[in-house]
């Protein structure tokens, strides 16, 4: 059984205690946007074999939303970070660098630290 | 058994048997050839699943397209062909949907002749059940939908169904049985032997099947196909059709397009076998368990899906307590059973639950996947409208309302209401 510890309350939780909730870091598209770009953030999805950054609620726990890196072939979890930050921190690139050193992230930047998102309060 | 290949043309009949009989089976020929890939062919067809042999066959059958290899990572038929729990059924709410899964079945009520090799179809009857108001009310809307569609299908209730099927137990109390929806003509079919009718009648038209050649990459130029790299070599072809299930989006990758579809696990699991006791194919969408007894007496029990990404084809073992516990309320007896086997398959989810079959943005290819929890059934179907799509360069009606456009136009084909969760 899958087990993701939960970056808010430090608690290990099984499968069953939380809700998956699919791709993580997707850029929003609303008003304004061209057709293809509101398309892509609806429905178009990465889906990877391999390692994957996605949502998690922790649905019987503390009730909040957090991100894991994954491996969906292996299911083998390099870990969990909090939500407020627009791609992955240095620390997750680095625990999966570990694990698969072939991997390389396929965003721009890389924000040094955990950045407090303009929407979203802990 | 000749150990060398020989062409597959021998027609398999009762004579066939007799003569054989007398020779000791010494001249049956082998069901397909496996050659060594051309260097080029008119389409190349990656996955020899049972949507991409299909696809195959009615490209060869109905277009007269016979220069094709058809590509296969693994063994034929070695994906969710061979892992699904054989239901075939059309009972959809959708107009779009109705049209591609009746052709299906109407295909496979004729299919073991049209191949000439048995696929044991079975049209036994399937039943849903209805377990909630709600469903009794979509179920309902689906047969008035199935009537208006020319589908037959009849809702039941729960003492026609008690009738139909005696170790039901129709009282709950967590999941009563309050009615059903049946259609006569559902059932079952032997998962392998539409894959190798298929193959057997796909080689006997000169097409390659070609085992154990896993696609590296795809290359294009000037927005067109121009060749496949495989672990068999670059293979170079007019026509490239992508019919991978769960790899879909690994394969569109590497032409360099994205599709609105997601990987997930699906699960099955198998009794020990028992005595003649259930003779309908039985879904219970509330619980997500679908139940049918095989020809050699095991329950069949088909599961939920993960809500996760997973490309390992293996599930949860939470899925199958719950789709257990649930199903032994409604079928008690099955709590006496040892469950001999489970595995799991990956399949493609779109978020309206509907198939895509599509040209690309890249010229000359076409997708056909996103079945999702539901592509056996839908097979020769599937193959009909992919090989129109793929020969014409454009959809016939039965593929018209699957284009991968409809997302963003906001035409879906919503099945995921209608059907529950899985399907």
């Amino acid at each position: 059984m899958l087990t993701l510890t939960c970056p808010y309350c430090g608690n290990a939780a099984e499968e069953t205690e939380l809700a998956p909730g699919g791709e993580a870091h997707l850029k929003r598209f609303g008003p304004g946007s061209s057709d293809e770009q509101f398309e892509d953030y609806l429905f178009a999805r990465k889906n990877p074999k391999g390692v994957h950054f996605e949502r998690w609620r922790h649905a019987y726990g503390c009730g909040k939303w957090f991100l894991a890196a994954r491996d969906t072939v292996t299911l083998e979890v390099f870990g969990t970070y909090k939500a407020q930050t627009p791609n992955p921190t240095p620390e997750i690139v680095a625990a999966v660098q570990a694990k698969r050193p072939n991997w390389t992230p396929d965003w721009t930047s890389t924000p040094a630290t955990t950045t407090s998102a303009e929407s979203l309060t802990e | 058994m000749s150990a060398s290949p020989t062409n597959s043309t021998g027609k398999y009949s009762v004579f066939a048997i007799a003569r054989e009989a007398m020779r000791l089976h010494s001249g049956w020929k082998r069901a397909w050839q496996s050659p060594e890939p051309k260097k080029k062919y008119k389409v190349v067809i990656i996955g020899a699943g049972g949507h991409g042999l299909a696809t195959a066959y009615y490209l060869g059958k109905n277009h007269g397209i016979t220069d094709i290899a058809i590509i296969e990572k693994g063994w034929l038929g070695g994906g969710n062909t061979g892992r699904n729990t054989t239901i075939i059924r059309s009972n959809y709410l959708q107009d779009p949907s109705a049209a591609i899964f009746d052709k299906a079945l109407k295909l496979y009520e004729g299919l073991s002749q049209d191949l000439n090799y048995n696929v044991m179809f079975s049209p036994r009857g399937l039943l849903m059940l209805a377990q909630t108001e709600h469903e009794i009310r979509g179920y309902k809307r689906t047969v008035y939908a199935n009537q208006l569609q020319g589908v037959a299908t009849d809702w039941v209730s729960p003492q026609q169904i008690k009738e139909m099927l005696p170790i039901i137990n129709i009282d709950g109390p967590r999941y009563p049985v309050l009615g059903g929806l049946y259609q006569a003509r559902g059932g079952t079919a032997r998962h392998d032997a539409v894959a190798w009718g298929y193959a057997r009648a796909c080689s006997a038209m000169g097409m390659d099947i070609i085992q154990n050649c896993e696609v590296t990459g795809v290359e294009t130029a000037n927005g067109q196909v121009k060749a496949v790299n495989t672990g068999k070599g670059r293979i170079e072809c007019d026509k490239l059709a992508i019919v991978v299930a769960g790899h879909s989006s690994v394969v569109a990758e590497m032409a360099g397009f994205r599709l609105p579809i997601e990987s997930v696990a699906l699960q099955a699991l198998v009794s020990e076998p028992i005595k003649p006791c259930c003779d309908l194919v039985i879904m219970a969408n509330t619980v997500h368990g679908y139940l049918s007894q095989s020809d050699k007496g095991e329950m069949v029990i088909g599961g939920g899906t993960d809500g996760f990404n997973n490309y390992s084809q293996r599930g949860s073992w939470q899925h199958v307590e719950e789709t257990v516990r649930a199903l032994i309320e409604t079928f008690p007896m099955l709590s006496r059973l040892k469950m001999l086997r489970q595995w799991g398959g990956i399949v493609d989810m779109t978020g309206d639950r509907s198939p895509i079959l599509s040209s690309t943005p890249v010229g000359n290819i076409f997708v056909n996947c996103g079945w999702g929890t539901g592509g056996f059934k839908a097979i020769p179907g599937s193959g009909w409208a992919m090989a129109e799509l793929v020969a014409n360069g454009r959809p016939g009606p039965l593929a018209a309302e699957f284009g991968l456009n409809r997302f963003r136009e906001g035409r879906f084909i919503d099945e995921s209401v209608a059907a529950g969760v899985a399907h």
